[in-house]
């Protein structure tokens, strides 16, 4: 598609390339969709006749440990995408390699703390508390495998772009970095809603 | 796959006209969907009201095919009925209006109205196409489920909907796929509009028509989302037995519910009419779009107030967002609610008035054109007059009590959508025919479809203001035979019923022009018959891929109809001097 300007230049009376405008916009929607689940969490709280606090049913240190990681990987998310705009291409792979192992790592202790709420006979339909946790945890860990996804392919096959057309790689990267960031910014504001309220 | 030889980078067949991400390819995609599923939930349509004409009659030629598990005998199960009505409904708005006045006008017509090559986001564009089309299939797989399709209206009401048949999973998930083709569909629009207007296309240059759009896929943008998370809860209700919708103590059919309970059945509503209501609005903005642009086309003269209908376009939208609980004065929130809510309702209220009082003090002094499309977008105007200005008592507490959940809300609603937006759609086809095939469409039977039309949709809905008023119930499916209130309303519903039948006859000259045409209709010598002044028409008829021969600069505002001086009676917005 070379007739479609702007791919890789900003507008000027804009200040931003497609995509970036387009990873905002539909960033806004993520906003809404969480959004509504949180306040959907509020009404049913303020509704019901008795609720848990997060800390008595969720393990808080390993919620607190996620928290460490996720945040971790937003940072190297950035030194990856500084890394290209220096035009060190080593480094990139480096930093998103370490990104997507701390995503990783992120699902593989989740799934352990589902597994043993599993364990102990907590599920979805137990409680009106344990159905929203599910719900708001397993939607934000489709995200993460959503950019894990999209990472890999940047780390891998996507890569090749980086010799062809390095400004426009450069941008997908910074796109991805932004969907990253709030993924990441979506589990700051469940942790402390979840396991501390 | 065949390749023409003369370009090596011709497309074959299937990424040209099947996964095409091309906009205009995408767009008549859109429409060709659009208007099957208008015309399935048409049908539908045609079958209720034959129960509500003659209830407990078997259904004649039709009613044999239907099955014993829907009608046995031929006559309608209650059952049935209800699938039908929440399908009709789910079926027309989402897969049947959405798509044509969003999907497809828009995608052909925004990019070239601005001077764009194509859509900012191509692939997108097709991913949108495909992820509607999933979810009209899989909303059309659920007739043949065992209970059938979705029977719990097409607004989905908990607790109702979390207990219903596996057609409501159904449902859910087609919504699903219906949410994210919108989602992607407004992404694409917003960045197209922001992005990639043509050089000297500056805000306040653009169609009207493109104003509408954008406003309407930032609604859809920010609407839609609470409604995919409203659905995966329900879905959640259903299949992995949550209770997020499930009060405490709940009984059906005499036992109590095995669910821990504790959810809440107005946060289903909260969430449904969060987008409920933008989505109103989703329909008819860009049908005032449309409108807009073919009045300026047929006046020969500048809008009147085309600043003022911005701004107003642009008001509406936000809010939209503030105006929902006014579908649920009856479920109890309260008189501080409900009146906040009746005061942001008469709010709204009033950039509309303004965008139709632009409209019609804009025909003043012109001379007029009333070719086909012009008859549509003017019969729009008062319909749609009649449409809102029922609103109103619809949107105060008070009379609300009254005519809730009745036949008034129908005819209000239905005066809005189907005179009003299908009759932009209408008009819209009627307008762009030529710029998208290069011939125009027969205007006898243009006549022969529009007249019929006009007088039969009213004997359709007025009597329901009738029946809505004497307190006639929506949702039932003999009709009000039951009720001595309903009594002397009754025979209404036969005439309803005529006019309908009638209508879709009279819709038979429209799908047979639309076909005819489009191999012997009269070709058009220019690219611009109408005489338009928009970009859309300085583009090569039909337009080739990537649109213009050369980027066009725009030298003013859109409407520049008979301006003292010039030559010639249109000054289109890429002509430099006039």
């Amino acid at each position: 598609m070379e007739i479609m300007p702007y791919i890789v230049e900003e507008r000027k009376d804009t200040g931003l390339f497609n995509a970036k405008l387009g990873i905002w916009l539909f960033l806004s929607s993520e906003v809404m969709l969480f959004g509504a689940l949180f306040s959907a969490y509020v009404l049913l709280r303020t509704g019901a006749a008795h609720w848990p606090h997060g800390s008595s049913i969720l393990n808080v240190p390993i919620g607190a440990f996620n928290t460490v990681v996720l945040i971790a990987s937003s940072v190297s998310m950035v030194f990856a995408w500084a890394a290209l705009k220096e035009n060190k291409f080593g480094k990139f792979k480096l930093n998103l390699g370490i990104t997507i192992l701390l995503a990783l790592t992120f699902l593989v202790v989740k799934s352990f703390e589902y597994g043993t709420k599993f364990e102990h006979h907590m599920y979805p339909r137990t409680s009106t508390f344990l159905a929203i946790y599910f719900t708001l945890t397993a939607l934000h860990a489709l995200h993460v495998i959503g950019g894990i996804i999209v990472n890999s392919y940047f780390w891998g096959p996507g890569a090749k772009m980086w010799q062809a057309d390095p400004a426009r790689f450069t941008n997908r990267i910074e796109i991805a970095g932004i969907y990253w960031h709030f993924v990441d910014l979506v589990w700051i504001f469940l942790f402390p809603v979840l396991y501390l309220l | 796959m065949p390749h023409s030889r003369e370009d090596p980078h011709q497309p074959g067949f299937w990424r040209k006209y099947i996964f095409a991400t091309d906009h205009k390819i995408i767009g008549l995609q859109y429409g060709i969907t659009g208007l099957f599923f208008l015309l399935f939930g048409f049908c539908l349509m045609l079958l209720m009201r034959w129960q509500l004409a003659y209830p407990g009659e078997p259904i004649p030629w039709i009613g044999k095919f239907l099955g014993e598990s829907r009608a046995p005998g031929g006559i309608m199960l209650p059952e049935f009925y209800n699938e039908l009505g929440a399908m009709h409904g789910t079926i027309m708005v989402f897969l049947g209006v959405v798509p044509l006045v969003f999907g497809a006008f828009g995608n052909y017509f925004v990019p070239l109205q601005i001077g764009a090559p194509d859509m900012a986001f191509p692939k997108l564009n097709m991913t949108s196409y495909w992820l509607l089309f999933t979810g009209g299939l899989i909303m059309l797989a659920s007739f043949f489920l065992p209970g059938g399709a979705a029977s719990s209206g097409w607004t989905a009401y908990s607790p109702l909907a979390d207990i219903a048949p596996v057609g409501q999973t159904f449902w859910l998930i087609g919504m699903v796929f219906l949410v994210n083709s919108s989602l992607l569909g407004a992404i694409n629009f917003i960045a197209t509009v922001i992005q990639l207007r043509a050089p000297g296309m500056t805000f306040m240059r653009l169609p009207f028509f493109v104003w509408a759009q954008l406003v309407t896929a930032f609604l859809l943008l920010l609407a839609f989302p609470p409604l995919e998370a409203a659905g995966v809860m329900q879905l959640l209700d259903r299949v992995a037995h949550t209770s997020f919708f499930l009060p405490s103590g709940l009984v059906v059919s005499g036992e109590p519910l095995n669910v821990s309970g504790g959810g809440s059945v107005l946060l289903w509503q909260h969430l449904f009419w969060f987008l409920g209501h933008p989505e109103v609005y989703v329909l008819i903005l860009p049908a005032m779009g449309i409108v807009t642009e073919i009045i300026a086309n047929n006046i020969r003269k500048p809008i009147w107030g085309y600043k003022s209908m911005v701004y107003s376009v642009v008001f509406v939208g936000f809010m939209s967002f503030i105006v929902w609980a006014h579908h649920m004065y009856l479920t109890g929130m309260g008189t501080a609610i409900n009146a906040f809510f009746q005061t942001t309702t008469m709010i709204i209220s009033i950039p509309s008035v303004i965008i139709l009082t632009c409209l019609f003090l804009s025909l003043w002094g012109g001379s007029i054109r009333f070719n086909i499309p012009m008859l549509f977008a003017l019969s729009f105007l008062p319909m749609f007059g009649i449409g809102g200005l029922t609103g109103l008592p619809l949107g105060l507490s008070a009379p609300d009590i009254h005519l809730h959940d009745t036949y008034y809300v129908i005819a209000h609603f239905h005066y809005v959508v189907a005179p009003g937006t299908i009759f932009a759609i209408f008009a819209g086809i009627y307008y762009w025919f030529p710029k998208v095939t290069g011939r125009k469409m027969n205007e006898i039977l243009g006549h022969i479809h529009f007249w019929p039309s006009l007088v039969l949709m009213n004997c359709i809905f007025m009597p329901m203001f009738v029946q809505g008023l004497a307190g006639v119930s929506r949702r039932l499916y003999d009709g009000g035979q039951q009720y001595a209130h309903a009594q002397a309303v009754l025979p209404l519903n036969e005439m309803s019923s005529i006019c309908v039948w009638l209508l879709g006859l009279f819709q038979l000259p429209f799908i047979f022009n639309l076909i005819w045409s489009l191999f012997k209709g009269k070709k058009v010598t220019s690219d611009n018959p109408w005489e338009a002044t928009t970009l859309e028409w300085a583009t090569p008829t039909p337009p080739g891929h990537g649109n213009f021969i050369k980027v066009p600069t725009v030298y003013r505002g859109p409407y520049e109809y008979s301006v003292p001086g010039a030559a010639k009676d249109f000054t289109p917005q890429n002509q430099e001097r006039i």
